[in-house]
């Protein structure tokens, strides 16, 4: 067993770990983050997508030993005190999620691009996408999500 | 911008954000696997790696000596539970744990019960199967052939693989009609095998309470009230001690409608272990052993005279039904709708007949948003058309636009006996062309093949029959395909609905909330829906086959209807009036002629609770239920265009446009329509390019994982170009349809013919889904490959 300490969200989690538990079960069962979800096996699908440090990863091909002494942004993160992520709301004005499964990951990896591009064009966002799976939405909405989030990134900065 | 103001009921219906988003953006939606009981057990199954052999041992022994072991099971156990096999739904049996040979390469064979989710998947490797390999049935064209193995010696007398024969239509008309035709085409084609693939996989939680005996089970399932109803009759168990409760569900495309044998293995791990007892299937357990889609091998003709009209069609079809008839569909109709195949065309004589055979490959076939295999009727019609216009030398449009249904013969009686409720399909067509630029793509691509560029551009015009069923002519299983509806208001005029379907992402919440508020004059945001819990919810068959708005949708409005007809009555009391003297307007009860006199329906269910004398024989409340059992199926239809260009050199095909106009009668959420029909665009763009679970002369499976089954992403899929008419359907109570599967039906033939015309300059007449860059390659060679077994 190893010890670990994470920070997810802001918070240090210290516990003890099996070598080969993989990050996302560290998040879903040992910390009860349940909003990161397992899709594939094979890094295929991006449903379990979290920040380690400042790069999206795969959580299910990441073991948890390798976020020891090192930070972590889920879903759960996204939200600053009261106050949704524009990634958020744009998902819930444009219709960008069905069964929600996909969606952490989606907004996640989203939110990235947006920091690093904040204007970002339709093509753009699909290439930023491209390495996750949305079995309901054909994309078309999730693409409009994410230009709501940056075409109201400024009314978020204000209002924070 | 989407409104979400509403007063008096009216402005109900429209584009609405939805009401389950506020959970899932937060990360606190509920799966399956998001549960957490304590003293919860976790189960993993152990699966076969052949595809036919016979079990000669199992040993258990060293798995069972796993310290964090706490049952393992096997066919064995589960025979004194009387519980080795189960039915399927399409009343043939499955092996729950294999018990004599193994019949498909995935199949369950054990299931350990340990105290984590890595003990348990280490425990299978403890477990020591011994197998004697038997003879594989993979091709099902040669699945009937003399000698072939006999896949189920389980049935008594079984001597072959043969599992129905079946038929449609005048046989003898069609006969006589092709006969004398000007022109026939033919076409044999491969609907290969797909994988609905939901995001989240199957999985259930099983919690045996061994004091009040109440079973309640988590699950992935799109129709817990079946699901709990089946468990009773299977397992044995009062209908009363068991509560299904399907939480949030990650997808489902009809491949959570049966009941899995990891289910039951974690409803006897519970019960042997008297804990909760918690098994969710990985991707490749989903892939390979979970139902399927399709696998039809199709022979097409199709009569027509030499200016155009087409006459008749004739299908002869071999279906692939696995190892295990396990196919989800109304009993009566064993190849599901498929004899709807006479699509949206005036024909004058149809046949069509299915043979389903036994396979050594995974169980199921009717799933993915398949309309109950419309899909493949839509496919074979529309490949048909666009055969028929190639020979004619017509413009697929123009031969389309010529034979489809007119307007003024609705309702319309197909050659195979549907019913068509309504319909303006020239109109759809051209509303699609307009869309497109349709004159404009044909002069571009003529341009572009004097170029040597291949563009292509393919059509295909569905029709559907979703919302099933009338309960006389449809159950499963012998329940009745019927939906209900319980509604329940408050004194305060907030109103809680309770439906018998289930959401796995079609936004139930929001809708049937606005069908609720248009009804009785209230917001939707007075509404709350309840549904996916057998104790909370009345009973009803559950959410596929795109009918939960044209069953249950109906139901809400029926029910919505009860309560108001019942406010009428109290509205009379409170306003010293006659009921015959009131009329409902503006989203009140009021005095016909004096509309100061009136009462809201919050204002009458306070009323109704309170101190006021009510009429005899009136009940001090507003609540009602309902069982609504539709006249008919709904028909949506529409009309799509798809433009594609292809490299010759390397088979690359690359959607540039997809143009879709669908007519699903009155919208009652269009951003929600939308996205239904957004979402199965991309199923269609899948399955007609990158979808197939092929299967190599072993029986291994070769779309074990999303590395080798490839599902479109972002880059696949173009900016999609929607267009909507609307067509009230005449006998649903709000003139719905059904639009859940629309585009998964309508979007592949599309996307085919496309491709097909594109390489048209190669003389390519036809090739069979998916269009991958090695087959369209060797389209265009004259070597056309058989997409569903191992490339050679």
């Amino acid at each position: 067993m190893l010890q670990i300490t994470v920070n997810v969200n802001g918070t240090d989690f210290a516990r003890e770990v099996e070598p080969r538990l993989l990050l996302i079960h560290f998040l879903r069962d040992h910390l009860g983050l349940t909003g990161s979800h397992w899709g594939c096996d094979t890094s295929n699908c991006g449903a379990c997508v979290v920040w380690l440090d400042d790069l999206p990863v795969k959580s299910c091909t990441v073991l948890a030993a390798m976020a020891d002494g090192r930070r972590v942004l889920t879903v759960e993160g996204l939200e600053r005190d009261g106050v949704l992520d524009p990634i958020q709301q744009g998902f819930a004005e444009c219709h960008g999620l069905q069964c929600g499964f996909c969606t952490p990951g989606m907004m996640l990896t989203a939110r990235w691009l947006l920091d690093h591009n904040p204007d970002p064009s339709p093509e753009q966002i699909r290439e930023a996408l491209s390495g996750q799976v949305c079995r309901c939405t054909g994309y078309e909405n999730i693409v409009r999500s994410v230009l709501w989030a940056a075409k109201h990134a400024e009314d978020h900065d204000q209002n924070q | 911008m989407i409104k979400t103001n509403s007063h008096d009921g009216r402005g109900s219906y429209g584009p609405r954000r939805r009401k389950e988003d506020a959970r899932f953006i937060r990360g606190r939606g509920q799966f399956v696997d998001d549960i957490q009981l304590p003293g919860m057990l976790h189960g993993a199954v152990l699966r076969s790696p052949l595809a036919h052999a016979r079990i000669v041992s199992i040993d258990t022994a060293a798995a069972q000596a796993h310290p964090r072991v706490r049952a393992v099971l096997t066919g064995q156990t589960l025979e004194g539970f009387k519980l080795a096999w189960m039915p399927t739904l399409a009343r043939d049996v499955q092996a729950v744990l294999a018990t004599d040979k193994v019949r498909f390469q995935g199949q369950e064979v054990a299931f350990v019960v340990a105290e984590d989710r890595y003990s348990a998947r280490d425990a299978l490797e403890l477990i020591a199967v011994e197998y004697e390999p038997l003879p594989v049935v993979i091709d099902a064209t040669k699945a009937l052939d003399a000698g072939a193995p006999v896949i189920r010696d389980d049935l008594a007398g079984k001597e072959d693989n043969h599992i129905f024969d079946w038929e449609a239509g005048d046989r003898a008309a069609t006969d006589a009609l092709f006969a004398a035709a000007d022109v026939v085409v033919t076409q044999d084609m491969l609907y290969p095998r797909s994988h609905p693939a939901p995001l989240e996989t199957c999985g259930a939680v099983a919690d045996m309470d061994p004091l009040s005996g109440k079973l309640t089970v988590w699950c992935t399932s799109q129709a817990p009230h079946a699901h709990r109803t089946l468990y009773a009759l299977v397992a044995g168990l009062p209908e009363h001690k068991i509560r299904i409760i399907s939480p949030d569900i990650g997808g489902g495309f009809g491949n959570k409608v049966p009941i899995y044998p990891g289910y039951l293995c974690a409803i006897v791990g519970s019960i042997v272990t008297g804990k909760p007892v918690k098994w969710v299937e990985d991707r490749s357990e989903n892939l390979m052993s979970t139902t399927f889609a399709r696998d039809y091998h199709m022979h097409g003709e199709i009569a027509a005279t030499s200016d155009g009209r087409i006459l008749g069609l004739r299908a002869r079809v071999l279906a692939d039904h696995g190892a295990f008839n396990g196919s989800a569909q109304p009993t009566k109709f064993p190849a599901g709708f498929f004899h709807i195949f006479t699509g949206s065309y005036d024909l004058r004589a149809a046949h069509c007949a299915v043979t389903g055979v036994y396979t050594n490959k995974a169980p199921g076939g009717v799933a993915y948003a398949c309309s109950f295999r419309i899909t493949e009727a839509v496919y074979l019609v529309e490949r048909m058309v666009d055969l028929l216009a190639r020979e004619l030398n017509m413009d697929p449009a123009e031969l389309r636009m010529k034979n489809l249904l007119r307007p003024e013969q609705f309702p319309y009686t197909c050659p195979t006996g549907w019913e068509y409720d309504s319909g303006d399909y020239p109109r759809a067509l051209q509303v699609a062309m307009d869309i497109a630029g349709y004159p404009e793509l044909r002069r571009e691509q003529a341009e572009k093949r004097q170029r040597g560029e291949y563009m292509g551009i393919g059509l295909s015009f569905f029709t559907e029959g979703v919302g099933a069923g009338p309960r006389k002519h449809m159950d499963i299983l012998g329940l009745g395909m019927a939906d209900g509806a319980e509604l329940r208001v408050f004194p305060t005029g907030k109103a809680v609905l309770g439906i018998s379907c289930q959401t796995q992402g079609q936004g139930h919440e929001t809708t049937f909330a606005q069908i609720v508020a248009h009804e009785l004059g209230i917001s939707p945001d007075d509404v709350e829906v309840v549904h996916g819990d057998t104790d909370r919810t009345p009973f009803g068959l559950g959410t596929y086959g795109s009918r939960s708005t044209p069953v249950s949708g109906a139901a809400a409005v029926v029910v919505a209807r009860k309560v108001r007809e019942r406010a009428r009555i109290v509205a009379a009391a409170m306003l010293e009036a006659s009921p015959d003297d009131l009329e409902w307007a503006d989203g009140r009860w009021q005095v016909r002629g004096d509309p100061e006199q009136g009462h809201t329906i919050a204002e009458i269910a306070m009323a109704a609770r309170s101190a006021l004398e009510l009429p005899d024989g009136v009940e001090g409340h507003l609540d009602a239920e309902t069982v609504y059992n539709p006249p008919n199926l709904t028909y949506p239809f529409g009309a799509y265009i798809c433009v594609t260009d292809v490299d010759p050199g390397t088979g690359q095909v690359q959607i540039r446009r997809f143009i879709a106009v669908d007519d699903c009668g009155v919208q009652i959420n269009p951003m929600i329509v939308e996205g239904q029909v957004h979402g199965g665009l991309a199923d269609g763009v899948g399955m007609a390019l990158m979808q197939v679970v092929a299967f190599d002369e072993q029986g291994n499976c070769l779309g074990g994982s999303f590395m080798d089954y490839l599902l479109p992403t972002s880059l696949e899929c173009p900016s999609w170009e929607l267009g909507a008419t609307v067509t009230p359907s005449p006998h649903h109570p709000v003139g719905a349809k059904g639009i859940g599967e629309a585009a998964t039906v309508g979007s592949p033939p599309a996307v085919v013919n496309s491709v097909i015309d594109a390489l048209r300059p190669f003389g390519v007449r036809h090739a069979d889904m998916p269009l991958t860059p090695a087959n369209v390659w060797r389209a265009i060679q004259g070597r056309p490959l058989r997409s569903d077994l191992a490339i050679r």
